[in-house]
């Protein structure tokens, strides 16, 4: 008998065309947040899928802190570029250079907290109604209860008590003046199904991601990579290493880990083995065990 | 972990089945425990997580390692000690997915349990061994019922308290019974399980020689999920309309959606709804691959041979066998806002990939959802109340008895004020 079941991976996928086609029609200015990372990448990929043969019908925006790995950049020209989308850059330096937001300073400066002010700039600028992310429940504690589409008041905020119920597979877009959504497509993958559904659909990542020669210094327990944007104490001393990145975000606060896993097959069995979880490379989880729910209350992804 | 397990999962990925389901339980039942369990023992923890919960129970005194805390949320309830709202949870093993809609058991929490139940393919209802069948445990049955879950496994839990005793057992699945068989659910499950030391949850237990059934994991994997979704009637309704301005593909006009039912195929006579003109399906699309065959629930683009206007919260079904069309329906509603539901009241509801407006015409009853006793002389809905109601719509909604079709018989009730969602309500 023939089997009229689906794979995880097409489930998943199902599901998140079905919540982007939602977008495309319930709101008026929807934007794709694209950082160049893999899950950001997945998700304009069905976009494409969602749309075709038509282009997608909304822009990619990125929010540029300005610390970034030169790799990410140049990658996300070539991806926006073959897709065909249109590319709205949110620059940290230019908030900054108009006296919006203060840079950090010392050893653990970062601009990852900036990133909130130029987003909700840029979001409000262009009269954006709703920002697709690429964020999963599986990230971190605060993030398992995130609907799939998070409500936002006029300034940006979310409140975790006040989410609206979400049933079945019926997604209530309606807002009031001023006020915008967050969409995540992918808040039912893991880290595991994102590397696998790269695989399975051959998808062209960033180069970081993949085990390369790096010149690094260890913090707090942490692999960093070496950048005029990062102050080095005395005593972290740089050296070279195999390692690849498991997210990319902010070079200032995005570590490595050591790696030999050069191919997406090696990548999907480093992460089955994994001893660590995905976030607990990022420094800036590190700050508070609370951080990341602070950070969203703030209008952070 | 080991290698095998490795291999199999990097090469095996293609052949992984997604399940969905919810936990329900008392407070204190150990829902959480038993789920910290599954993801512990099935080796879906990471070690950064489990140092950090094995610091916190240091700090707290605790003698064991609290698997509980695995499931601990946001501040707000850390603070208070309790879950406040559906949580979502993910693991895996080489044949299946996961994903976990953790509800809470509390009275006033009826709504996250009906929120968690309308994805889910099955239910995980715990009982406390020493008490037995309770309130809350038929409240939770007749939720899981009443959202048309179609696979409920009660778990008897905390054995090891009652010496592992086969009698107990029988009597808490000998009061189950007799309660299940008042409501509509297709498939039970009964496991004797301790979530504290691991008995029948993943691994068998040596306590309960007695007990011959599958351990909780055996049935999450291997239960038969092939049938939950109704592949009999065709519908599908129409979510966006795709028209590329290129020259390449100047004629295209592909209509996108979910299906919710049923299985279209390539050359199919169809017909349009509300419109009821009748064409063909020229071509099923998922991006560029054209497919032969699509069904529930696939996210597909569908073409056809006659050029029809069609549009978003059309429906697309075979002429011989058409959902209802109606403005007057009847619903079991589950209010879920804290101002009380308006009787002759005005929302907006959300169908299918339809939005419209109706108002409250009548309400019937309210269920005592401990004692399923219908309450005719109180008719106040407050939040977590659920209620038989009548509503007439601004326009005839395409539709299915939730019983046949979870996707085209359910609808959301929202606050035209507001915006918040306000009730969910399954068509009978
Ligand atoms: N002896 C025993 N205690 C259990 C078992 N499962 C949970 N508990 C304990 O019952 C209490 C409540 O468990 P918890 O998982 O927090 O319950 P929840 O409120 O349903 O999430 C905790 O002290 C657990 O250690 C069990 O199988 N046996």
């Amino acid at each position: 008998m023939k089997s009229y079941n689906l794979t995880h991976l097409e489930e998943l996928e199902a599901e998140a065309i079905y919540i982007l086609r939602e977008v495309a029609s319930q709101f008026e200015k929807p934007a794709l947040l694209f950082s160049g990372g893999k899950d950001s990448i997945v998700v304009a990929h069905m976009a494409r899928k969602a749309f075709w043969p038509a282009k997608i019908p909304f822009p990619l925006v990125h929010i540029d802190t300005g610390h970034n790995f030169p790799e990410t950049i140049e990658f996300r020209d070539e991806f926006v570029r073959k897709i065909g989308a249109n590319l709205i850059v949110g620059s940290v330096q230019q908030s900054i250079n108009e006296g919006k937001v203060v840079e950090e300073k010392g050893f653990n400066a970062s601009r990852n907290a900036l990133q909130t002010v130029t987003l909700l700039e840029t979001i409000e600028q262009h009269k954006f109604d709703c920002a697709i992310g690429g964020a999963r429940r599986d990230e971190e504690k605060a993030r398992a209860k995130e609907r799939f589409f998070s409500h936002r008041d006029e300034f940006g905020q979310w409140d975790p008590k006040n989410q609206r119920p979400e049933l079945w597979n019926i997604f209530n877009g309606r807002k009031n003046m001023g006020e915008h959504f967050r969409v995540f497509p992918i808040s039912n993958w893991t880290e595991m199904d994102v590397w696998q559904y790269i695989l399975k659909e051959n998808i062209e990542i960033p180069s970081i991601y993949l085990a390369h020669q790096r010149e690094v210094f260890i913090r707090e327990g942490v692999i960093m990579s070496t950048s005029s944007f990062i102050q080095q104490r005395d005593n972290e001393v740089a050296t070279n290493m195999q390692v690849r990145f498991r997210t990319i975000g902010d070079a200032t606060c995005t570590g490595a880990v050591e790696s030999s896993a050069d191919s997406i097959e090696k990548i999907i069995e480093e992460v089955a083995a994994a001893r660590t979880t995905e976030r607990g490379t990022r420094s800036d989880d590190k700050r508070s065990e609370a951080a990341m729910e602070d950070r969203k209350k703030q209008g952070y992804f | 972990m080991e290698n095998s397990t490795i291999n199999n999962e990097t090469s095996s990925y293609l052949d992984m089945e997604l399940l969905r389901f919810s936990t329900a339980g008392s407070v204190d039942d150990g829902k959480s425990t038993l789920i910290g369990r599954l993801l512990y023992d099935s080796k879906s923890i990471f070690a950064d997580q489990y140092e950090a919960i094995e610091e916190t129970s240091r700090r707290k005194g605790d003698e064991n390692v609290n698997l509980a805390l695995l499931t601990d949320g946001l501040r707000a309830e850390r603070e208070q000690g309790i879950t406040i709202d559906v949580a979502y949870r993910y693991f895996a093993t080489p044949k299946r997915k996961f994903i976990i809609a953790d509800t809470p058991g509390h009275i006033q929490y009826t709504r996250n349990m009906v929120t968690g139940a309308s994805t889910s393919n099955l239910s995980i209802i715990l009982v406390d061994a020493r008490q037995g069948v309770v309130e809350q445990t038929c409240r939770h049955t007749f939720i899981s019922s009443l959202l048309g879950i179609p696979h409920v496994v009660f778990c008897i839990n905390k054995m090891d308290l009652v010496d592992y005793s086969e009698e107990v057992f029988e009597k808490i699945k000998k009061d189950l019974e007799a309660f299940s068989s008042k409501l509509e659910v297709r498939d039970i499950h009964f496991v004797p399980i301790s979530a504290l030391k691991g008995d029948n949850v993943v691994n068998k237990s040596e306590n309960m020689s007695w007990y011959q059934g599958s351990t909780l994991m055996y049935l999450l994997e291997n239960i038969h999920i092939g049938s939950d979704y109704n592949h009999v009637d065709c519908r599908f309704p129409v979510q966006y309309v795709i028209r590329p301005q290129s020259d390449e593909f100047h004629d295209f006009r592909g209509y996108s959606g979910r299906i919710a039912g049923g299985i279209f195929k390539k050359g199919d006579e169809v017909v349009v709804l509300p419109s009821g003109f009748s064409s063909k399906i020229k071509s099923i699309h998922i991006y560029n691959n054209e497919i032969e065959e699509a069904f529930s629930p696939m996210s597909v683009t569908m073409t056809l041979d006659d050029d029809i206007d069609i549009s978003r919260g059309d429906m697309i079904v075979r002429e011989n066998n058409q959902p209802n069309a109606s403005q007057d329906l009847d619903l079991m509603v589950c209010w879920l806002n804290d101002k009380p539901m308006i009787n002759g009241g005005k929302y907006a509801l959300k169908h299918t990939t339809n939005d419209a407006r109706c108002i409250i015409k009548e309400v019937k009853y309210k269920v005592n959802i401990n004692t399923l006793h219908r309450i005719e002389d109180d008719k106040v809905i407050n939040t977590n109340d659920i209620a038989r109601i009548t509503i007439r719509t601004t326009r005839p909604l395409l539709f299915d008895k939730y019983s046949r079709n979870r996707i085209t018989g359910s609808l959301i009730l929202i606050n035209e004020a507001t915006n918040e969602t306000v009730g969910a309500a399954m068509i009978v």
